[in-house]
């Protein structure tokens, strides 16, 4: 199996959010980067296991500029073969897909695999629209993946509960928890990671078809109000006739 | 301008959430085409702002196959706008009908558009919210369940009926495991959650309850689905799913920031905990310091004498 997997690089999940520029810029001062957990965790992991089973090659893509060259690397020391970084800034889900799908069509792929969301942007965008733009199956919040030669028996949520499916490759999934167990890099890993290729290719050409005009911090909570353990039932009072949500 | 709705059905019955995606839809003005997959009763389409109804009967969820349906139901009518919910259903459809119409897409618009026209959608996971703008003539939005009001104005709709587009992308489905609730977490309005200070899963019992009595979803922490006290689906938090109900009660949870993460963005948050210093209390809205096992048998007993459930 040739699989390629999408990773998103992302501040840590515990980050303090913070904008500059008048609200319309994240503010990267003392943010500590990861790569995407669901892309780390669960893709990534699990297509390392389906290449240890039966063979192939395990590609990482990220679109991003240099600086997620570190972010890169963690995955290499994962181990993932080798990386491609396409060489933009990524603004939008849509330009960023077609950066992935370009390399994707050449590069002919059993499996894309992608997070179920990054947690920055919490789109879940970027997989259907490589799919779409692949024209190839898409199934997403995949929470288990077994291959059995060419086709995948994959779990996945949908509305209401979970499903089994059947596919056969080529298809593109987003994997969400249960799909693999978290690999924690180890010494070799880590050594092996800084002369694996990282192969840096230029983007196409894409415009951008959203933007983000500025961001918002949400109104500071008030004061937690207090009632009393002895007399609980007053919570249902307030919450009533004052929160109006009973 | 006219506006695909995609309305999708469970058990017979139109998901509350495609309602809420239809009330956006004829928020923003317009000729609303509600789309809708699957057997149901569809008359409250049209009461909540629905001109049109189109019935698609195709039951699988085949996301390639729904997106070229809905593709087509837009190129018949004119229409430039979809509209769906961003639920497991729109999570799979809305990028598929993004890239194939090019049209750009907001997921999880907590809003309707603004004069200016962007569209302000939580990110951070729920620390912040973005206001975005769509470039592209045709746009895609996704509309987070229970984030917006919807508005009965009374319409009924004229119904058809169109085939499903052949697709090339399919899938086989095998087996469906649905879950046995009839409230979907993700769609209720009230959430009763417990973690792990309720020692086990032979406690719960007392939180059923009370969530039945609140006509509440139930809900929990993540090291309570791990050690398999609760079903996985009842999982929340960043690992987990996302809600955003209108009351979230947390009983015996700590509140950890990846707690949070799935539970911030709730209108009201109650903590029930007995230590005082439990970091939930900073974010809450109601909070009692005390001894789940001696606060919510009150509380149920409460809920009982001011019946909410009829
Ligand atoms: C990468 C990552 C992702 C994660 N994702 C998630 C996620 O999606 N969702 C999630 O929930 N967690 C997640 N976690 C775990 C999270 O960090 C916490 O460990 C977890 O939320 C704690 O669960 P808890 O509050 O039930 O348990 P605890 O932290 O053990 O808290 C139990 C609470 O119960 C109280 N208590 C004890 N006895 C009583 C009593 N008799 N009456 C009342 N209160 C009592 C205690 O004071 C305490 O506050 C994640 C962690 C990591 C590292
Ligand atoms: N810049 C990026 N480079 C490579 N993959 C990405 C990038 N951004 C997002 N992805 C992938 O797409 C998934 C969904 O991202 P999103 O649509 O932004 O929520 C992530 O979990 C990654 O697998």
């Amino acid at each position: 199996m040739n699989i390629l997997v999408c990773i998103s690089k992302v501040p840590d999940t515990t980050s303090k959010i913070a904008f500059s520029d008048n609200n319309t810029k994240f503010d990267t001062n003392g943010v500590q980067f990861i790569v995407n957990p669901y892309d780390e965790w669960y893709a990534l992991v699990r297509a390392l296991e389906i290449k240890e089973a039966q063979g192939g090659k395990v590609t990482v893509i990220n679109v991003g500029l240099a600086d997620n060259d570190p972010t890169i690397r963690k995955a290499l020391a994962i181990g993932a073969d080798d990386a491609v970084r396409v060489n933009v800034d990524p603004q939008d889900a849509l330009s960023t897909a077609k950066q992935i799908a370009a390399h994707a069509k050449e590069g002919g792929y059993d499996m894309i695999l992608c997070g179920k969301e990054t947690i920055d942007y919490n789109g879940s965008q970027l997989g259907g629209m490589i799919a779409a733009l692949m024209d190839q199956p898409y199934i997403s919040y995949a929470s288990k993946l077994d291959m059995n030669g060419n086709t995948a028996t994959i779990e996945r949520d949908i509305q209401g509960g979970k499903e089994v499916i059947e596919v056969a490759t080529p298809f593109v999934l987003s994997a969400a928890k249960g799909m693999a167990e978290a690999r924690i890099p180890n010494m070799r890993g880590i050594m092996a990671a800084r002369t694996k290729p990282l192969n840096v290719i230029e983007p196409i050409e894409a415009s951008n078809a959203t933007e983000i005009v500025s961001f918002e911090l949400p109104p500071a909570k008030g004061d937690c109000k207090y009632i009393d353990a002895e007399n609980p039932g007053e919570l249902l009072e307030l919450l009533r006739s004052e929160a109006k949500v009973l | 301008m006219s506006t695909i709705v995609y309305v999708n059905t469970n058990k017979g019955n139109v998901n509350k959430a495609s309602l809420e995606a239809v009330s956006y839809a004829a928020q923003m003005g317009g000729e609303v085409i509600a789309v809708q997959f699957g057997d149901a009763d569809s008359s409250e389409l049209g009461n909540y702002g629905a001109d049109k109804v189109v019935k698609v009967a195709l039951n699988e969820f085949q996301p390639d196959q729904i997106s070229k349906t809905l593709q087509k139901a837009a190129d018949e009518n004119g229409a430039d706008t979809f509209v769906l919910s961003h639920d497991f259903s729109g999570k799979a459809i809305a990028p598929i009908l993004s890239a194939q119409a090019d049209a750009g897409l907001v997921s999880g618009a907590v809003a309707l558009p603004s004069g200016d026209g962007t569209i302000k959608k939580a990110v951070f996971s729920g620390k912040a919210f973005a206001h975005m703008k769509i470039n592209t003539p045709k746009r895609v939005i996704s509309v987070l369940p229970n984030s917006i009001e919807k508005k009965e104005v009374g319409k009924s709709a004229a119904e058809s009926s169109m085939d499903a587009v052949a697709a090339s992308a399919s899938l086989t489905v095998k087996e469906q495991k649905m879950e046995s609730t009839d409230l979907p977490l993700t769609e209720g309005e009230k959430v009763v959650s417990a973690g792990r200070g309720l020692k086990g899963p032979e406690n719960w019992g007392m939180i059923e309850e009370l969530a039945k009595e609140l006509g509440a979803a139930t809900a929990c922490s993540r090291p309570v689905s791990d050690m398999d006290w609760r079903p996985h689906h009842e999982h929340v938090g960043q690992t987990g799913v996302a809600i955003r109900p209108n009351l979230y009660i947390a009983v015996g949870i700590s509140g950890a920031i990846q707690h949070l993460a799935g539970v911030n963005q709730s209108k009201v948050i109650v903590v029930i905990n007995n230590d005082p210093e439990a970091p939930f209390f900073k974010s809450a809205d109601y909070g009692i310091v005390g001894d789940a096992f001696e606060v919510v048998p009150k509380l149920l007993e409460k809920a009982k004498e001011m019946s909410f459930n009829d």
